[in-house]
Order: structure tokens, then sequence, then C-alpha cells
């Protein structure tokens, strides 16, 4: 009864407080590896408040959907963070099928996110936009496949046993290549090298950053919560299948696994200091190729 | 006993008599128009009372037979709960669409068509009820026809463009494939069944040939009028060409027809070969994925909206191939799963569909183009409308919060209970089509922002729509009310589900009495919450914004634009630009024509882009070979154009060939 209630509020908590710190993680990494000092880890949380005191400039074209966008993207990513199952406890809120609801979330976000972008009539921002619908065709088939691999080997149609399922039914070929195949996913969708850069500053070749160009002070900072909530909440899926093993005592296992999940910020930051970003055009063989991978998986599952 | 059917028939004689009393009223006049809406209302409302009354006696099925003069057949309707469901969208959208049309094709501003119109739109309505209604295979062949003419008249309201006419003639030709297809397999039941009567149970001892064939005859037959890949052919064309609220029938209700037939068929074999679902299974994921890669790259609101139908009757059939599957390898919760999502998703697309083609006729009547790439920023212009076309562009994506989502969730669930199949083999393989569904649903939204995106929002691409406004309350008010019940269905299952439980338990009871049910295997009440969560959550935004929209601190500047002084609509990223990289993507399956002229390089001259996405299977495929059928035929041509004694003779020469036949 205890861990009812104790389970999802620090389930919940985690979920709200921690995405900053993730980016944090990640551009501390890859200033260690370029020789640099780099901004405090903390860094994303001082932006994200700062952006919420300042003021705001809002273009004159646009309308309600782009001040909605941001509101209904942060909405439905918290919504899907409440479906994964964080390190060995159940998610809370967990049911038949949820795994299609998380699928389609991300949907409902991209519907908002690309249509705020054509919403300013600005050619840049729907330069974005048409980029990360036509990336987010590929990834989201890849999605379903890496998951179907899942259902295969738990039986079941929920995120939380399907991602929980003992050790002992897990084949090791299977699971590691519908992983790689989700690894890159998380990588594309949450515009990280080798897919997009966010960093850089031509906006020819940004995908992200690029659509959300006329956003400015509380939208902008919701923006950048957001997507930071969307890479933990991506992290925490993909690390079931990475690194399933927990200690068994609920203490531990709740250290446990934020601890993983600034590891995993490391791996993101470490690939992106080794890695260059994709031509545009080759993105797509890449998303391809997770998709591929995941679907090998479902045939090794089957064979 | 049987007061639902016979009030369903004097419903089907009030709908087709509803445009007949306009006929003697003043072409210049609006008095024949409201007799035609009311006695569609009053057809509505008998139909609706029937139904309820049906649904609350819990009777299975109703049937009437009268014997008529006609050699062949009888008059035979029946009426269950598969036939209500598919009465019900009829009912809906016919007076949805009368209401719309008070507005929009009004008989003083169409003397030259308005009459003709209604006539017919009443006389398919009528056709189309007929058909769900039939029980006889002759009635249903006849009601068949009928509705393909009416159809015919309706496409061709605007005879006077060429472009209408062609799209017309397209439809008829396939409609009429189609009839031939249904007829042969209306005979070959007659030769198996002894009887006209339609959809009764084949018996074990039919040869597996013949009920072959009858499968593959319905799949033509049906799969036409549903608009299958690749037998959509005649779909795009006509609904562009319509006037939009017969677009909205056509594609709410007409394909619906297609669907029942091959639902019909699915119910004739107790336990039909592996290879019926399996073929309708790969057809439908066919048809959604290339439908909806298809609905991207057009450049026309119409043809957009056209081929994402192709797209959904995809998902339909994917879920009735699913049901067929389960009938044939036994397993209620691929049945119940699969047929619940179907039937969900035709009373969904039923209400959205119609709602999305209604604001398309919105934007035609504002800014008379069908061009995406011409209009831009009509959400300022266009408030109501921009929000209603929201509504039903979120629910056709099948994003949660709205009905779509529901329905395909269903199937999802369905083909995704085929991969926990504990041994492998064929089972397995099918929840791989869970992928495709969601390239499509993905594909979708792509489609859908690229529509909504460049027609509502931005800044506008053209002067002809500066004057754009929305249009008044008769055409809004069917709109408003699709709208909400879009959200009705997401928001209240519950309802909906006890009829389609009673559906399924029609088509296959053996697979109910097994215990499968759609409440036991998908939780529908947590779906429930979700929406109402996220529609709630909607509502405070929406609600906030508005409040804050006098008060609220932001500053209102232009657009960034990378510091370039004067910018101008033209430079915005069009629709076309929007989905080119997805066209790119599919260009090995699309061929994407536009012929750009070269760019001269010294002295600039006005330039001109032309665009077209033509049909691979009709501009690529059947129109190249039916010029070169024709060019081969052209060598027969000397034997024509001869005096009457030269076809005396040729008559005579086929008439010995045949006794000289007869005799060895």
């Amino acid at each position: 009864m205890f861990e009812n209630i104790i389970n999802p509020l620090i389930h919940i908590g985690l979920l709200v407080a921690m995405p900053p710190l993730l980016p944090g993680v990640i551009n501390r990494t890859k200033a260690v590896f370029a020789g640099r000092k780099g901004p405090p880890l903390l860094q994303p949380y001082y932006d994200i408040y700062k952006l919420l005191r300042k003021g705001m400039v809002i273009s004159t074209t646009t309308t309600w959907v782009f001040q909605a966008a941001p509101v209904v993207t942060l909405a439905a990513t918290l919504l899907a963070g409440l479906l994964v199952p964080f390190g060995p406890f159940a998610a809370p809120i967990h049911f038949t099928g949820d795994l299609i609801l998380f699928v389609y979330l991300f949907g409902l976000a991209r519907f908002f996110t690309t249509s705020a972008a054509l919403d300013t009539g600005s050619s840049f921002e729907a330069m974005g936009a048409a980029r990360e619908m036509t990336f987010a065709c590929l990834s989201e088939a890849a999605v379903l496949l890496g998951l179907l691999v899942l259902v295969r080997l738990s039986g079941s149609v929920s995120l939380t046993p399907m991602l929980l399922a003992p050790l002992a039914h897990r084949p090791e070929a299977p699971v590691l290549l519908a992983a790689a195949g989700l690894f890159i996913v998380l990588l594309a969708e949450n515009s990280r090298i080798p897919v997009d850069d966010p960093n850089t500053h031509l906006e020819l070749t940004m995908i992200h950053e690029v659509m959300v160009l006329d956003n400015s002070g509380p939208l902008l900072g919701l923006i950048q919560y957001g997507s930071a909530m969307k890479l933990l909440v991506l992290s925490a899926l993909v690390l079931h299948l990475l690194v399933p093993f927990h200690a068994g005592v609920p203490g531990v296992d709740w250290v446990l696994f934020p601890v993983e999940l600034i590891a995993m910020a490391g791996v993101i930051g470490t690939v992106e200091s080794f890695m260059a970003r994709l031509q545009m055009r080759h993105v797509p063989t890449l998303l391809a190729a997770a998709s591929l991978l995941c679907g090998f998986g479902f045939v090794l599952m089957v064979r | 006993m049987y007061m639902s059917l016979y009030i369903t028939l004097a419903s089907v004689f009030c709908m087709t008599l509803s445009g007949v009393p306009g006929l003697f009223f003043s072409r210049r006049g609006m008095t024949g128009q409201r007799i035609a809406m009311l006695l569609n209302l009053l057809a509505t409302l008998l139909g609706g009372a029937a139904l309820l009354m049906f649904v609350s006696s819990g009777s299975r099925i109703q049937t009437l037979t009268w014997p008529w003069s006609l050699p062949w057949g009888r008059f035979g309707v029946g009426l269950d709960c598969i036939t209500a469901l598919f009465l019900m969208p009829v009912l809906g959208i016919s007076i949805a669409g009368s209401i719309y049309a008070m507005e929009y094709w009004k008989q003083n501003r169409h003397p030259g068509n308005g009459r003709k119109l209604r006539l017919c739109w009443g006389i398919m309505n009528a056709a189309m009820m007929m058909v769900v209604l039939a029980r006889d295979g002759v009635l249903f062949l006849m009601a068949w026809e009928v509705m393909a003419l009416a159809a015919f008249f309706l496409i061709t309201t605007e005879d006077h463009d060429p472009g209408v006419h062609a799209a017309g003639w397209i439809y008829l030709i396939a409609a009429h494939i189609g009839i031939i297809a249904l007829v042969a397999m209306v005979v070959l039941m007659r030769l198996t069944t002894g009887s006209f009567d339609l959809w009764i149970t084949l018996h074990g001892s039919v040869p597996s040939a013949m009920a072959a064939a009858m499968f593959i005859l319905a799949l033509v037959g049906f799969g036409l009028k549903a608009g299958i890949m690749p037998l959509h052919v005649w779909l795009p064309g006509a609904h562009a060409n319509a006037p939009s609220h017969v677009s909205a029938l056509f594609s709410g209700v007409m394909l619906n027809i297609g669907i029942y037939g091959l639902l019909r068929i699915g119910e004739t074999m107790t336990a039909p070969p592996l290879w019926w679902g399996l073929t309708l299974l790969i057809l439908g994921a066919g048809s959604a994925v290339v439908g909806v890669i298809f609905a991207v790259c057009q450049n026309d609101y119409k043809r957009l909206l056209a081929y994402s139908s192709v797209e959904n009757m995809g998902i339909v059939c994917m879920g009735l191939g699913l049901a067929l599957i389960g009938r044939s390898v036994n397993r209620p919760d691929l049945i119940v799963l699969g047929l619940g999502g179907a039937l969900f998703h035709v009373l969904n697309h039923s209400l959205f569909k119609p709602l999305l083609f209604m604001g398309a006729g919105n934007l035609l009547h504002a800014t008379h183009t069908r061009k995406i790439d011409s209009l831009g920023g009509l959400a300022a212009k266009m408030p109501i409308t921009a929000i209603l076309f929201f509504t039903g562009a979120l629910a056709i994506c099948g994003l949660p919060g709205l009905n779509g989502f529901l329905s395909e969730w269903l199937i999802y669930l369905g083909l995704l209970r085929t991969a926990t199949v504990p041994q492998g083999g064929t089972l397995v393989w099918i929840s791989l089509a869970a992928g495709a569904l969601a390239a499509t649903g993905a594909l979708a939204v792509a489609g859908f922002v690229k529509l909504t995106g460049s027609v509502f929002l931005g800044n506008k691409r053209s002067d002809q729509i500066s004057h754009a406004h929305d249009p008044g309350a008769a055409m809004l008010l069917p709109m408003g009310i699709l709208a909400s019940g879009c959200c009705a269905m997401a928001l209240f299952p519950d309802v909906t589900m006890p009829f389609l439980a009673r559906a399924i338990h029609d088509w296959a009871p053996r697979a109910t009495t097994a215990g499968g049910s759609i409440g036991a295997l998908a939780p529908l009440l947590e779906m429930a919450i979700v929406n109402a969560v996220l529609l709630l959550a909607a509502a405070a935004i929406v609600s906030v914004l508005w409040a804050v929209r006098k008060t609220r601190a932001a500053v209102r500047r232009p657009t960034w634009s990378c510091a370039c002084a004067r910018t101008s609509s033209r430079m915005q990223y069009t629709g076309a630009s929007f989905s080119r990289m997805l066209a790119q993507m599919f260009s090995w399956m699309i061929p994407n024509t536009h012929a750009e002229l070269p760019v001269p390089r010294y002295c600039p001259q006005p330039m001109e882009i032309v665009r077209d996405v033509p049909d691979v299977v009709l501009d690529r495929g059947l129109i190249p070979c039916f010029a070169l059928t024709r060019r081969l035929l052209a060598r027969l041509r000397p034997l024509q154009n001869k005096p009457v004694n030269m076809y005396l003779a040729y008559m005579l020469a086929i008439l010995l060939l045949l006794l000289l036949a007869l005799g060895f």
C-alpha cells in the first residue's frame, strides 16, 4: 500500500525535476572531450528559470496555435512519461495497449510543434518542420517495430510488463538489436548528433531548434523544458533494454535509476563528441537502418 | 413485430421522394430546396426512430419478403445490427449535407443544376439504404445500379467543366466494372445456394474454387466502391470535382457501402480459408500506406482529402482482414478487436471526413480555389472554420484525445496480439502490419499538418483570398455537430460499444459466446479518461489564451526574417515545399512531375512552374493501357463504316459459323 503511493510520487518527482540535468550532463561531457571547462551542470535549470521570468515577443502573423503548441507538447510528453516504468517500478499509469498511446502522444506533440512553426510564416521554421516531419515518419515505424520485439518476448501489450519482463526471458540478440534501433531513434527524436546539431548557428542545417526560432521568454522556456523531458522519457525506455539489472531493494533502485540516466546522458555526450553531423540526405538511411535493426530483431524472435 | 423495418422502409420512401417536389417549383426560388431539406429531415427522423426501436427491442434480425412480378428474385429486405450500423451514417450525413447545401448550393444561385442535384441526392441516399437492407440478390443489384447512376449525376453536377466531365466518365466506367463483378458474384451465389437470398452461410460442401471465385469477384466489386488500392482510380477525381457536400456524402457514406459488402462476403463462410483474410489485410495495409503517401504529395486540398479516404478505407480493411483471419484460425479475440476496430473506424470516418470535406467546401466558397499553395493565413479570417477543421484533422490523424485514435488503437491491439502467439507461423508475421499502421499514422500527421498549416496558418499567399470570411450558420451548424460527434465518440465509447458488440455477435456468433468482448480485451474506460484529460487540458489552454488575449504582456512584432528588410508572403514555405522531402523519398512510387522551365541566365523573365501529381495507377497505368488498346483496335476500323449490305453479310457469316459450330 505504502509503495503504491510512494513509488508513483518518486516517479513524478523525477519526471518533473530531473529533465534539465540531462542536457547539462551532455554539454559537460562534450566540453570535457573538447578540452574546455564547460558550463555548470545545472546551467539548463538557470536558463529555463531565466526564460520563464522574461517578457515575450510574439509574431504578428501567429494565431492561437503558436501559443498553445508548447503547452500541448509539454502536456503530451508529461503524459508519455507517466506510461514508462522507471527502473524496476511499475509506471504510474499502465493498461493494456498503453504503448500505442505512448507512440501517438509524440505524434500529437509533433502535430502542434510543426503547426506552430508553420504559423510564423517563416521559411526557416517551416523548413525545420518539414524535416522533423519527414524523419518522424521513419522513426515512428522504427519505434513500433522495436516495441514489437518487446511484445513478442514478454507476451503482453503494455509498457510496464513489456519493459520489466524477467531477465531469463530475454534472448540477447533481438533485445540488443532493438536497443540499437531505439537508441538511433532516441538520438533523432531528441535532435542530437548525428541527426541534428542543437548548437549550430546555421539555421539551414538545423531541425528542431530552427522550428522554435520565433519563440521567446516563457514559451521558449517551456519548449526547452519539454524537449529535456522527452530526452529523459526516451532514455528511460532505452535503459530498460541496455541495463536490465536491478538491485531488488527499492531504496537502492531509486538511487540507481537517476545514476543510470546520467550515465546515459554521458554516453549521448560521448557519441556527440566523436561523431560529425550527417548530411541531411543521409539521415533517412540511418533511420531506415534503425527500422531494419528492430525488424531484424523481430525476425530472430520468430524463427 | 416488424415495426422498425416498416418504418425504415417508410424512411427510404421519404428519402427517394425528397427531391421530387422541388421539380415543380421555380428555378429561382428556395421553396423547393426547403421542402427537400424537410423531407430529408423527416426521413432521417423516421430512420433514426426505427433504428432506436430496433436496438431497444433487442431482436437480432427482422426480415420481410414480398413476391414481385419480375421473373427473378423478390422484394426481400432485412434489418440486423450490421445493417443498422451502416444505415446510421446514411441518415446522419444526408441531413447534414442537406442543411449544408441550404447555403452552399442555394437554388437561386444555381438555378441550372440545383434541382437535379437534390433529386439525385435523395435517390442516392435511398439507394444506399436499400443496398444495405437488401436480402435478395436481384433487389441488391438494382439498388446498387441506382446508387451508381445517381452518384454519376451527382459528380457531374457542374457538367460544363471538362474536368468534371472526365472525372464523371472515369467513375461511371469503374462503377460498371464493379457491377459486372457483382452480377457475376450473385449468379455464382444463385448457382451454389439455389436461391437469390443474399448473405446466407455457405455449407462446407461448396467447392473451394467456387467460394474463391465469389470472394475475388466480391473483392473487385466492393473494393472498387470502397476505393481500395489499386481499385481507387475513380476516387480522387470524383471527390475533387463533385460539390463539397456531395464529396462529404461519397467519402463518409458511399465508401462504407463497399466495406459493408466485404463484411457480408466474409460472413458467408464459417471458417474461410486463411488467404481471404491475408489478402484483405495486405491490400488494406498497401492501401493505407500508399494512399497516405499520395495524400501527402497532393497540391489540391480536395484531392488530398480523397486520398486520405483511400488510406482510411485501407485501415478499415486491415481490421476486417484481421477479423477474417480470426475466423479462419478460430481466434475470437482477433475477430472482436479487428471487426470492432473496423466498424468503429467506419463510424468515426463518417464523422470526421464529412466534417473535413465541408470545411473544404467553406474554403472553396470563400476563396474559389482548390490549390493549397494559393491560400494561407485563413485562421484569422475564418476562425470558426479553422477550429472545426483542426478538430477534424486531429481526429483523422488518429491522435489521442479524439475518436480516430480509439478505433485505430483497437486494430493495433488486435495486430499486436498476433505477436504473442507462442509458436511461430503465419500468425506472428501479421503483427508486422502494425509497423505499416504506425508509418501510416505518422504520414497522415505530415499530410494534415501540411494541409492545415499551409491553408490556415502563416501569411496569405495570394490576394484573391483577402475577402475570405466564415460562412453563415447553415454551413457551420452541420460541421459543429460533426465535430462535437468526434469529441463525444472519444469521451463516451461505452455508448457505442454495446451496439458494436451486437454487430460483432451477428457477424460471428461463436466468437462472442466464446467469451470475447471488446471491454474485456481493450480497456476503453482508461482510454476515455485519457481522452477526457487531454480534451479538458485543451479546453483549459484555449480558455486561458482567450482570457488573457487583451491583457497579455507580450510584445507583437513581425516574424524574425534573418534581418531581411522586406520579406513577402511569397517567400513562405509552400505546402509543396513542406512535403518535398517525403515526395522525393517516395519518388520511385509517385511520378511527381513538375515542369520547371530553364532559368534564363542574364535577363530574368516571367517564369512558370507546373506541378502535377498524377495518380500512378490511373495516369501511368490504365490510361496509357487504354490508349494502346484503342490504337491496336483501330486496325479493325476498316471493317466498320461499310454500307448496310456489308453488315448483313457479316450477320450471315456469323450465323453460318454458329450453325457450323453447333452442327459439329
